[in-house]
């Protein structure tokens, strides 16, 4: 699903994220990228929602090269991501429905379908009935769960969360991190970018350590037989 | 995404425009009225022209040439002349008028009746009335039938004794030709004022661009809103532009036709015909869209999310 390649990505201004990342989650996996701030674990995600293009190595997220895809086709690339944004970058003057439905309207999805989804993620957030309010009548870890609900709103087949625990009470950020974990079940990749490691702990799956934007540690699991073969 | 879907779509963007629009009332109407004085002098001149063709009517049809046969032509020899100009382009009707018809007419309408009395012989030559037909009138054409004609060894004078009616033509001309420069630099003016309303807009929802292509929503998804904002802006500004045209053309209905019955004409001013309305509805929109289209794919493309 995300397989990387001696990834460089040197920004602009000189400063370089990531040197020579290398590592493979594949099709349903729940993996943890962590460590500290600063180690590189945003640039990754941006580069894995293509928000930012590497700058050397090669990058395939959900079967298309990010390096090389043509910036037409980005939109429909980033509809079958569903990213969770540690502000939510949700939208302040819309209502909750509005922001789920967000993904499922440029989709083009039939209105039915979108009620139906709109909801149903909602549900799965613990946010059924609060669609008619806006964002800032919320508290900050219902906010949280907003961006998730519409991250999965469309049924991605990836999702990747920065930090999506990091506003919420320890007991909050468990269930956040079961409803991950409840998709990753489902045959959702869930990548989760995260520095808690109390909660990388409780759920036991693969973790790769970033430092200094190198993999330092954890189990990058870069099989290249297996790599070799998708 | 199937037809039906791409309909609703584009139903939601010209709904949310609309709201938008009347949401701030205020601004739009500013906007509008912009837009709508922009449209409405070209048009005005537009309309000016097309009620000074038909205050003055049969002018351009006002045009003939009367040509004097040498005066040992005989009558016979003026119809068989008047049969072959006839034949020529460009040629919608000719009379002969004899020379006796001609030394009638003079004693009628001149008033020397006693002194004509006087001549043994009748001095006047045969002479052929030739109109011209309509898409044959213009100087150039005129000038060219006037020196054939007067080419020929019967003839002695051609006289064309429509000066005035070229001259008016001509001015109509300008007047046309001032349609079309005002047309095109107020549809320029229009065009600016839209495309820097949109980017206004553009700026103050940047937010919402930037998270709606976060989740892969598309430059032309974007772009829609935008789209028909600009063609309710154009299409708003037309209607307005051609309510002040109908308000004017019913202020100035009074004092024309009285003008007009001075000079004896029974002329009143007339608004827009629907042909007319036509292309200001239709240019309205035209303009409103491509002035948003311009400004949207200007700005849109430097909003690109960044997390």
């Amino acid at each position: 699903m995300i397989q990387l390649e001696r990834v460089t990505k040197r920004y602009p201004n000189g400063r370089e994220a990531l040197t020579n990342v290398s590592f493979f989650v594949d099709r349903g996996e729940m993996v943890f990228v962590t460590g500290r701030s600063g180690a590189g674990k945003s640039t990754l995600l941006k580069l894995i929602a293509l928000l930012e293009r590497p700058t050397r190595g090669t990058m395939t997220v959900n079967g298309r090269n990010t390096g090389t895809l043509k910036v037409r086709h980005i939109p429909a690339f980033r509809r079958q991501i569903g990213v969770v944004f540690q502000d939510h970058k949700l939208l302040a003057d819309r209502p909750v429905f509005d922001n789920v439905a967000l993904p499922l309207v440029v989709a083009g999805a039939p209105l039915k379908e979108i009620d139906k989804r709109v909801r149903a993620a909602l549900d799965q957030v613990g946010l059924l009935g609060k669609e008619r309010m806006v964002p800032v009548e919320l508290s900050v870890g219902e906010q949280q769960r907003v961006g998730i609900a519409r991250a999965v709103a469309g049924k991605p087949a990836l999702i990747v969360a920065d930090e999506p625990t990091g506003n919420l009470d320890p007991e909050l950020a468990v269930e956040v991190m079961r409803l991950f974990k409840r998709f990753s079940d489902v045959g959702v990749t869930v990548l989760v970018a995260t520095h808690d490691q109390h909660i990388v702990r409780e759920f036991g799956s693969r973790e790769i350590v970033l430092e200094s934007g190198e993999v330092r540690g954890g189990d990058p699991d870069p099989l290249p037989s297996l790599v070799a073969t998708r | 995404m199937n037809p039906a879907t791409l309909a609703t779509r584009h139903a939601q963007a010209l709904m949310g425009a609309l709201g938008r629009l009347a949401r701030a009332p205020l601004a739009t109407i500013l906007t509008l009225l912009v837009i709508g004085l922009a449209l409405a002098l070209p048009a005005a001149l537009g309309l000016l022209v097309t009620n000074a063709e038909v205050a003055t009517g049969g002018f351009s049809q006002a045009v003939d040439m009367s040509v004097y046969l040498k005066s040992g032509e005989t009558l016979q020899q003026a119809q068989r002349l008047a049969r072959r100009v006839r034949t020529m382009p460009g040629v919608a009707n000719v009379t002969v008028i004899s020379a006796a018809q001609g030394l009638r007419d003079f004693r009628k309408y001149s008033g020397f009746g006693a002194a004509l009395d006087a001549l043994t012989s009748n001095p006047l030559p045969n002479v052929l009335r030739i109109v011209p037909r309509a898409e044959a009138s213009s100087a150039a054409d005129l000038e060219r039938l006037r020196l054939d004609i007067g080419a020929w060894p019967e003839v002695d004078v051609v006289q064309l004794d429509a000066q005035w009616v070229l001259r008016f033509n001509a001015m109509l001309g300008v007047l046309r030709r001032l349609v079309l420069t005002a047309a095109v630099l107020f549809g320029a003016g229009v065009l600016a004022v839209i495309g820097n309303t949109i980017r206004l807009e553009i700026l103050n929802r940047h937010a919402e661009i930037e998270v709606t292509k976060l989740v892969g929503g598309s430059n032309a998804f974007v772009r829609r809103p935008f789209l028909y904002t600009g063609m309710l802006y154009g299409l708003g500004g037309a209607v307005l532009a051609w309510m002040i045209l109908e308000a004017v053309v019913i202020g100035l209905t009074g004092p024309v036709a009285r003008l007009a019955q001075l000079y004896g004409s029974a002329f009143v001013p007339t608004g827009l015909a629907a042909r007319q309305c036509g292309v200001l509805f239709g240019g309205g929109v035209v303009l409103g869209w491509l002035g948003a289209w311009i400004s949207a794919h200007h700005h849109l493309r430097r909003i690109e999310p960044r997390a």
